[in-house]
């Protein structure tokens, strides 16, 4: 079933056409799914992605060196090839084929926490180890260290850590391989915005397709705009 | 807990084997120039730092406190600084009012720490200590970096600690602060001790080419 209005490459568009497209309310059932999955993703990465960065930052043990080098090369990881891993995780005869969530929001959430529990973890990791050597020899001395040292650096670091987590929401909602592979790209139940640009450009549909675009920018600018608001009004409040 | 006494303790290259103790009472500056070693030998009195070798022993375990040259200020207001080294330490938070108010910073109280200035994020990190009301106080170069006014508000906070009893080790390259404030000073020289004398005798009639060299070279800016 295919979306209205229609316009044909070669054609022309008309205004009209273009803007129509936001009236659409397939438009926003895409958009709103595409958020939920990546929210949620969000909430899963941080809760794994912060504490791990937290506690690479403050601990001192063999090989940390390289886990910070693995987590950092981590935040580049090509959303197909996290797709494909987790295709096989999920499939049906694969190890976690039991739970059924190949082709559902639930895979698109679990590939798009996979994706970017690195990027939280590894942005966390600077933010606090900076934080850590500054507090240090300060902590120490007030007889302050373990949790209570990795918690007063969590808390200190609250705006870089927002900034962290922002990044992460941005890359989720931006990424089209994961969430193609593992969600499939089923109408109206694993469909959101990048996979139905790349469908729709490629069925020629492109009022729909330019639509999302416009949306799916807006969302990045705004979640980059933001960042910094956050970042920088704190600096002048807090120092 | 005092005496604090320090057998054989060195440090890497930075500190020669030294061995003192460190009495209650008056206030004990450790001078020396820059890179003699005062921080590093603060650092291992303090227990920041663990000896190369030789051994570090107080009398009792009871509490100390340490202010640094670059005061370090948590991200919450000034109160919230003090009533954090209170948690720490196990104790109640209601005291954190009356040390900013020992130090003058009462009014600020609500104020980001961060955003304070340099001789007042001082005072915040001395009331942070007074609420703990430590047998002994260590400070690092607490007046380093800052301008005379903000150093004389400094020097009459560690003044007012001395007279509540509380023990005084201070690092200063400073020779002024050293007279205004020492009852007797350390002499550090390339990580060796190499004198110890009341303030009077040791600016008077200091026992060492190094130490009488240090007093005729920093005296114009002491």
């Amino acid at each position: 079933m295919s979306l209205r209005p229609r316009c044909k490459v070669g054609r022309g568009y008309h205004t009209y056409a273009m803007l129509s497209i936001f009236a659409d309310v397939r438009l926003w059932e895409i958009v709103a799914l595409s958020l939920e999955v990546s929210l949620a993703a969000v909430l899963l990465a941080t809760a794994i992605g912060l504490p791990l960065g937290a506690a690479v930052a403050v601990a001192r043990f063999p090989g940390r060196a390289a886990l910070v080098v693995l987590l950092n090369a981590l935040m580049g990881l090509p959303p197909v090839v996290v797709g494909l891993a987790v295709y096989l995780l999920l499939s049906r005869a694969g190890p976690l084929g039991g739970l059924g969530l190949l082709f559902t929001p639930g895979a698109m959430v679990f590939a798009q926490t996979v994706l970017i529990t690195p990027i939280i973890a590894a942005l966390a990791r600077q933010a606090i180890e900076d934080a850590w050597r500054e507090y240090e020899e300060q902590l120490r001395s007030l007889g302050v260290h373990g949790t209570r040292a990795a918690l007063t650096l969590i808390w200190d670091t609250r705006f870089s850590l927002v900034t962290a987590v922002l990044a992460g929401l941005g890359r989720a909602s931006a990424e089209v391989g994961a969430v193609m592979i593992v969600g499939g790209n089923i109408d109206g139940v694993t469909r959101v915005m990048t996979t139905t640009i790349a469908l729709e450009t490629s069925k020629g549909d492109l009022p729909l397709a330019l639509g999302l675009g416009v949306v799916l920018i807006a969302i990045v600018l705004v979640l980059n705009a933001a960042a910094m608001l956050i970042k920088e009004a704190a600096q002048r409040r807090y120092g | 807990m005092l005496p604090l006494r320090l057998q054989e303790v060195s440090f890497l290259h930075i500190i020669k084997p030294v061995s003192l103790a460190i009495e209650a009472g008056p206030s004990t500056i450790i001078l020396g120039a820059n890179g003699a070693g005062k921080s590093v030998l603060m650092r291992l009195m303090h227990g920041l730092l663990a000896p190369t070798s030789g051994a570090v022993s107080w009398n009792s375990k009871g509490g100390q406190a340490m202010v640094f040259q670059r005061p370090v200020m948590l991200r919450r207001s000034a109160l919230a600084n003090v009533e954090y080294a209170l948690r720490a330490a196990g104790q109640a938070a209601g005291g954190a009012m009356d040390a900013l108010r020992e130090v003058g910073l009462a009014h600020l109280a609500g104020k980001p720490a961060r955003v304070l200035s340099g001789g007042e994020q001082q005072r915040l990190a001395l009331a942070r200590a007074w609420a703990l009301h430590p047998e002994v106080l260590f400070l690092d170069e607490p007046t380093a970096s800052l301008d005379p006014s903000a150093t004389r508000e400094i020097e009459h906070v560690i003044q007012a600690f001395d007279a509540a009893g509380t023990k005084i080790v201070m690092a200063t390259h400073n020779l002024g602060q050293a007279r205004r404030l020492a009852d007797e000073v350390i002499y550090l020289h390339q990580g060796r001790v190499l004198e110890r004398a009341p303030v009077e005798r040791f600016f008077s009639k200091p026992a060492t080419a190094e130490a009488a060299a240090f007093i005729k070279g920093e005296l114009p800016w002491g």
